[in-house]
């Protein structure tokens, strides 16, 4: 045996090949790529896929307008949001540009009991140079200004409690649905006490309990709705544990950890993803409900749903009070709802639509 | 299945006294106390915590409440209207959160059955799309914004029906909430009888009563809608209890004297049993839909009762 390597060593040394020996073959024609069927990355995959959909795309569009003027809209003028003048209360929009047509110039139909009155309280109080685009309220203030600000307080409450959510409600059917068993039942058990619980009562009672504000809407929010996350997460777990990779990997004496969180999570990415945009909305919606109850954001703040509930008090006089902020909402909660729609059909075109 | 049925009555039973057990817990984690009247003084509060029984110690008042809620009595009211005994209270708000609520359900079901049917009929068409548009905006705006805008025109501009309830117009003014509040369902339904009805017409079971020589409505509502159901019943159910509390907002707008005004009053002004019996009444509405939905569930399709026996 020895004497053979030995040998082989010798005819190995005897030659050592030079770079000359080697010449490129001139094939360049001979070489085609497959542009039917190229392999793709998966991402690359999903972005065609959600910009090929004109509704999704549409909806990505207004979301990023409606935080770009959330952010820079209060700024745009020389208001801020708790600007009260009460020399100026219920003016009606005036735009400078648009006033010459007729529309936006400062003028509303008052119905009285003698008939219907156009009014024009910037003529009548002689503020020719003042312009409220989307006109005042109650308190004098400006409702451009307060739409934008409010659209950030809702949208800044909306996506944390969504993360968060995504956060608690992951992981925690993730374990559940790893483990099975006595856990799985334990956790079950928790979560449909827990669901059972009218969200009206914990999210009040929280609020009673702790200061109300921000903070404590987005905890609320947090507490009530990382259900659904869970369940997600466990049903996607229970699909994928029995696979081989799965196995693979605890063969190779991964522990439960690395397993939930480095081998299955990402392949559920997708749902979850989706379930965060389809979150989002549900959360802008409870926080409209809870200002519109009365337990939302605290004065001289606001958010959407709180200028949606003073609006509602003059609607039917001053309605262009209620109008901006509705139209916001309404617009933030169709086109998260598109996107997470687009997003379900790119990341898993199989998936029935639902 | 009787074993099944028995286990599941049984799961729900425990999981309602657990959280009959949690919302008693909050309650008295609650700051303040139900006689926050200024006039009275610390002993007249010792007095009205013994006439009530609120000074034994929470386990204590939790085995008590437990017996008298088993004899049909779920305490008085402290505060909101005093000494009424709460099924009273609620007595004469159920049937109004109920009555819209249900009327809700009913045009929601009946319409999203519909659209999706339409939808799903003439999958690739003009009416497809408009039912998928009609369905995104229904569920992505808020009931209330439907409520505003429908009262805004119909009670204000063409003064069709009334702006605020009143039980002399009782039909009249339950028309405007309960549309509002059928919005989302009818979204929902409508999307889900799509998206399953398309799944059932693409089977071959479908094909083969075609070829049987079935045809028209037969087809459709015998062979195909049948099929379809069975999931959009899970989809019904919590929609049905979250229309009859969730409805909150639409009451106050159309100032309707429900259930959901009486919880907001209830735990502002810290009236316990209010409270506890009012959420527990909600709970055991959603556990009870569950159960019977599950069970309904075995019962019309056999597939999922024969999976079930191997639990």
């Amino acid at each position: 045996m020895k004497k053979k390597v030995a040998v082989a060593a010798e005819a190995t040394a005897a030659y050592i090949p030079v770079d000359t020996d080697f010449k490129w073959k001139e094939n360049a024609g001979d070489i085609s790529i497959d542009e039917n069927f190229v392999a793709q990355n998966f991402w690359h995959d999903v972005f065609v896929r959600f910009f090929r959909k004109t509704s999704a795309v549409i909806g990505l569009l207004l979301i990023i307008l409606i935080t770009v003027f959330a952010i820079i809209g209060p700024g745009m003028n020389d208001f801020g949001y708790s600007d009260q003048y009460l020399s100026q209360k219920n003016f009606a929009p005036r735009v400078k540009a648009l006033e010459k047509f007729g529309i936006f110039d400062g003028t509303e139909t008052m119905k009285t009991t003698t008939g219907k009155t156009q009014v024009n309280y910037y003529q009548e109080k002689d503020m020719n140079d003042l312009y409220y685009w989307f006109g005042s309220d109650n308190f004098g203030r400006d409702i451009w200004t307060r739409t934008w600000s409010g659209a950030r307080v809702s949208l800044i409450i909306a996506v944390a409690a969504a993360l968060i959510d995504m956060i608690i409600g992951m992981s925690y059917g993730l374990i559940s649905g790893y483990f099975g068993g006595k856990t799985d039942m334990l956790m079950q058990r928790f979560l449909e006490v827990a669901n059972g619980i009218p969200r009206l009562v914990i999210v009040t009672l929280l609020l009673l309990v702790l200061k109300p504000g921000m903070l404590t809407i987005i905890f609320a929010l947090m507490l009530t709705e990382w259900v659904g996350m869970s369940r997600i997460a466990r049903a996607e777990m229970l699909k994928l544990k029995e696979q081989e990779f799965v196995l693979a990997s605890r063969t190779l004496g991964a522990n439960s950890f690395f397993i939930i969180f480095k081998e299955v999570l990402p392949n559920i990415i997708g749902p979850i993803i989706t379930q965060v945009m389809f979150s989002i909305p549900t959360a802008i919606f409870t926080e409209a409900f809870l200002s519109f109850v009365g337990l939302g954001i605290p004065v001289p703040q606001c958010s959407l749903g709180s200028l949606i509930s003073d609006g509602f008090n003059s609607f039917t006089t001053h309605s262009y009070q209620i109008i901006p902020p509705i139209i916001v909402m309404a617009l933030l909660m169709l086109s998260f709802n598109l996107v997470a729609d687009g997003l379900r059909e790119a990341l898993d075109p199989k998936l029935k639509e639902m | 299945m009787k074993k099944y049925t028995l286990k599941r009555i049984g799961t729900s039973l425990f999981t309602l006294l657990a959280i009959l057990l949690v919302l008693f817990i909050l309650m008295h984690l609650m700051p303040g106390s139900p006689f926050n009247d200024e006039k009275l003084n610390d002993d007249q509060r010792t007095v009205l915590y013994e006439k009530y029984g609120l000074d034994q110690p929470v386990p204590v008042q939790f085995v008590k409440y437990v017996g008298n809620m088993l004899r049909g009595d779920m305490g008085v009211s402290y505060n909101i209207s005093k000494n009424t005994p709460i099924l009273q209270l609620i007595e004469s708000r159920l049937p109004i959160s109920i009555r819209i609520g249900g009327c809700a359900v009913l045009i929601g079901a009946v319409a999203g059955l519909l659209l999706g049917l339409l939808a799903a009929l003439k999958h690739d068409t003009i009416w497809d799309s408009l039912a998928t548009v009609i369905s995104v905006i229904g569920v992505s705006v808020p009931s209330y914004v439907f409520a505003l805008a429908l009262s805004y025109y119909f009670g204000f501009k063409l003064r069709w029906f009334p702006m605020l309830f009143s039980a002399d117009t009782l039909f009249k003014s339950s028309v405007l909430p309960s549309v509002s509040l059928s919005m989302f369902t009818m979204a929902s339904i409508a999307r889900f009888t799509r998206s399953e009805m398309l799944e059932v017409l693409g089977s071959d079971y479908m094909l083969l009563a075609e070829s049987k020589g079935v045809s028209g409505p037969a087809l459709i509502f015998r062979h195909a809608l049948r099929n379809a159901l069975i999931p959009i019943i899970t989809v019904l159910a919590p929609l049905i209890v979250d229309l009859m509390t969730g409805s909150l907002v639409v009451e106050k707008i159309f100032s309707i004297p429900g259930v959901g005004s009486l919880l907001v009053n209830a735990i502002q002004s810290n009236d316990y049993n209010v409270v506890i019996a009012l959420s527990f009444i909600y709970s055991a509405m959603y556990i009870g839909i569950m159960l019977v939905v599950d069970i309904l569930y075995g019962i019309i399709d056999p597939r999922i009762r024969l999976a079930k026996k191997g639990d």
